[in-house]
């Protein structure tokens, strides 16, 4: 015991000189943390709050128009700006101008297709009525509608594109839906149709109540923080790689490992007061991180993180993600020959695991080998496992299965590690 | 010239050896004798194999063939227990640079299995000898070469051993700390500590050693007592015994 406390003893004073090492395993993930979640809630605000800024140009005189113009408006996601008819061409330049990430050009036939589709299918519908074969009416692809244009900015990405473009389909549907019942009632009671009746009939919806599910009943709302702090302090602590693995291999390749291979202790006493430092350390950085989602992310401007109710759940996995990730970067060093390999695949094996883990893509959205991938990641157990308690407020029991793989991924490490260091004669 | 005298330290027979990727450094055959308690040099040009033959008495690398006996005891059969009965200086600086003297010991005396009360003594008697208890909470990567020498050195002797191989023990310092070290290591030998020895110093080496062997190309060209050998190749110094075994053509 003697020899392991002051080894521990040792590399906590070598580390404790090392100020990049230091650097690099708290100070880079706290700006990690704190960057991504800013940027993940000005997205969340984006949509949520606020307005994402959109030229219309109306090339179409018609109501319908008007009318779409004015549903936009109303999903009250958009800041609307029109643009003269003449700018259809060159809308794009309009959107830098009044920087908008979007634009839509409503064709000159707009209106007049809108009412030809809805006289169609009120013919439909009053064919049905008085018995006579519907197909006789025009059908539908004889309609032939100008299409509306969506401009979009590239940055925008993918899911909040698809979530505009439900947006406007929402609108469209709307305009469409009004110009039919018009229609509908003005050829079966020849007379408008009453604005009130109007209303009723497109406003009816059927309201959504969005409502997270917990483990244990209770309605928290998940914001950024609670999805990025986790998911970034598993990455912090994956990142001690960046001054362990340099260690060993420093170690390994100086003189002084020639030394210690001549005194009557085992190397594998040196590896484990690392492991021990290590945790410590890893433990440490969750425990940074999490206090700065608690406490300076609400003075920031930031959600607050909250904490789960199972404290010492989340101190479990957080113990053995640390020792996971302390484990994985001993093997690196052990493998590598040089600092420059083992920062190098260290630094770009993390990136890799914390894609397949889901840190970067959830897994949820992965689809064959890639979901499979995910299991042999341990960032996926850890992040799962995280998420279980920071967003479903679950509890030790929920994340047994998590605390298992993690422990199981980590011994094989170790193993591999072990394996290493009798192939390189170390031991 | 087989060496008798005395119980031996070091005795080496029949040993073969051969790095994987380098047919050049390599030993088949090689016997050797070391007494205990004399001071032995080893020397040869670049090359030779003599920081080869030092990893192998140490059990550093493991001999491919024959055997390498260290006070009785066969080098290389994982009993740790065994390492306590000597110490090694090697040739590169052999400790932590970030951390001062003292921490250094304290980490390499506990290694060496020492107690507390052990490395604080000897941390004491070690630092006041080879002139650094004025610096023994300093960082030694501050240090200058001869500073680091000493640490360096004081870390191998530490647990008192019983032979101490030293690896070009003063390459790259002043003349005060070679002194210095010469010095220290000629105390420790009369307290019955074995030296085994490497350098290019040869006249330094003249001063230390009372026995020799050179080798060239894996092999012993020669060996004795230094009186002997000289005589026995009619030199008078070591450094044109030197040149005229192993030739004035570069080896590296």
């Amino acid at each position: 015991m003697f020899k392991l406390w002051t080894s521990i003893k040792k590399d906590f004073r070598v580390l404790s000189r090392d100020k990049v090492g230091i650097s690099l395993m708290f100070l880079m993930p706290i700006i990690l943390v704190v960057v991504v979640t800013s940027i993940q809630n000005s997205t969340f605000q984006l949509v949520a709050k606020n307005k994402l800024p959109i030229v219309i140009c109306n090339t179409d005189t018609g109501k319908s128009a008007e009318q779409f113009i004015e549903s936009v408006n109303k999903i009250g996601m958009f800041t609307v700006t029109q643009t003269g008819k003449d700018k259809a061409i060159s809308i794009a330049a309009d959107m830098e101008d009044q920087d908008a990430m979007l634009g839509v050009v409503i064709p000159p036939t707009f209106s007049a297709d809108v009412q030809k589709r809805a006289k169609n299918a009120s013919d439909k519908a009053m064919a049905a009525f008085s018995g006579e074969d519907s197909l006789k009416t025009t059908p539908e692809a004889e309609v032939g509608l100008d299409a509306l244009t969506l401009y979009y900015n590239p940055v925008l990405q993918e899911s909040l594109r698809f979530s505009i473009q439900g947006a406007i389909q929402s609108a469209l549907q709307i305009v469409q839906t009004r110009q039919t019942l018009r229609t509908l009632y003005y050829d079966s009671n020849e007379k408008e149709l009453p604005k009130s009746l109007e209303n009723e009939m497109l406003n009816s919806n059927t309201k959504i109540n969005m409502l997270p599910v917990s483990k244990d009943g209770t309605r928290r709302t998940p914001n950024a923080s609670q999805h990025n702090v986790p998911a970034w302090t598993i990455f912090a602590m994956f990142f001690v790689i960046m001054s362990l693995g340099g260690i060993v291999v420093k170690e390994k390749v100086s003189g002084s490992f020639i030394r210690l291979k001549t005194l009557p202790t085992n190397y594998l006493v040196g590896l484990l007061s690392k492991q021990v430092v290590y945790l410590l350390v890893t433990l440490l950085q969750a425990g940074v991180i999490f206090s700065i989602g608690i406490w300076l992310f609400p003075i920031i401007g930031l959600p607050p993180l909250n904490l789960p109710s199972d404290i010492l759940a989340l101190f479990l996995v957080t113990l053995v993600c640390g020792w996971c990730a302390v484990s994985y970067s001993i093997c690196v060093g052990i493998f590598a020959d040089t600092q420059e390999q083992s920062n190098g695949f260290g630094a770009i094996s993390i990136v890799i695991l914390s894609c397949i883990g889901g840190l970067m893509v959830p897994s949820f959205a992965m689809q064959g080998l890639a979901k499979t991938l995910t299991n042999i990641s341990p960032m996926h157990w850890c992040l799962e496992a995280y998420y279980r308690l920071f967003l479903e407020n679950g509890s030790l029991k929920d994340i047994l299965n998590n605390i298992a793989s993690l422990f199981i991924i980590t011994v094989v490490i170790q193993i591999v590690t072990y394996w290493g260091l009798k192939r390189k004669n170390l031991i | 010239m087989e060496i008798t005298g005395g119980p031996l330290a070091i005795n080496i027979e029949q040993m073969g050896f051969r790095y994987p990727d380098n047919e050049k450094v390599s030993f088949a055959n090689l016997n050797l004798q070391i007494i205990r308690g004399t001071r032995f040099g080893l020397f040869g040009p670049n090359g030779a194999g003599k920081t080869t033959l030092m990893n192998l008495m140490t059990g550093v690398l493991p001999a491919d063939e024959g055997s390498i006996k260290l006070l009785g005891q066969e080098v290389g059969k994982k009993n740790k227990e065994f390492n306590k009965l000597f110490g090694f200086v090697p040739q590169d600086f052999s400790f932590y640079k970030e951390l001062s003297p003292a921490e250094n010991l304290e980490f390499f005396g506990a290694w060496a299995g020492l107690n507390q009360k052990q490395i604080t003594d000897r941390t004491n008697e070690l630092l006041h000898i080879l002139g650094l208890g004025d610096v023994r909470n300093k960082p030694v990567e501050k240090f200058s070469g001869g500073m680091k020498r000493r640490v360096n050195l004081a870390i191998g002797v530490i647990h008192n051993p019983q032979v101490l191989f030293l690896d070009e023990p003063t390459v790259g310092v002043d003349v005060q700390t070679r002194t210095a070290i010469i010095g220290y290591l000629l105390e420790l030998n009369k307290t019955g500590t074995t030296l085994i020895y490497t350098s290019h110093q040869l006249n330094e080496a003249e001063d230390l050693c009372e026995q020799i062997a050179m080798i060239d190309e894996g092999k012993i060209i020669t060996q004795g007592h230094i009186d002997d050998v000289l005589q026995e190749h009619d030199h008078h110094s070591l450094e044109e015994l030197f040149i005229n075994l192993t030739g004035k053509a570069f080896r590296d």
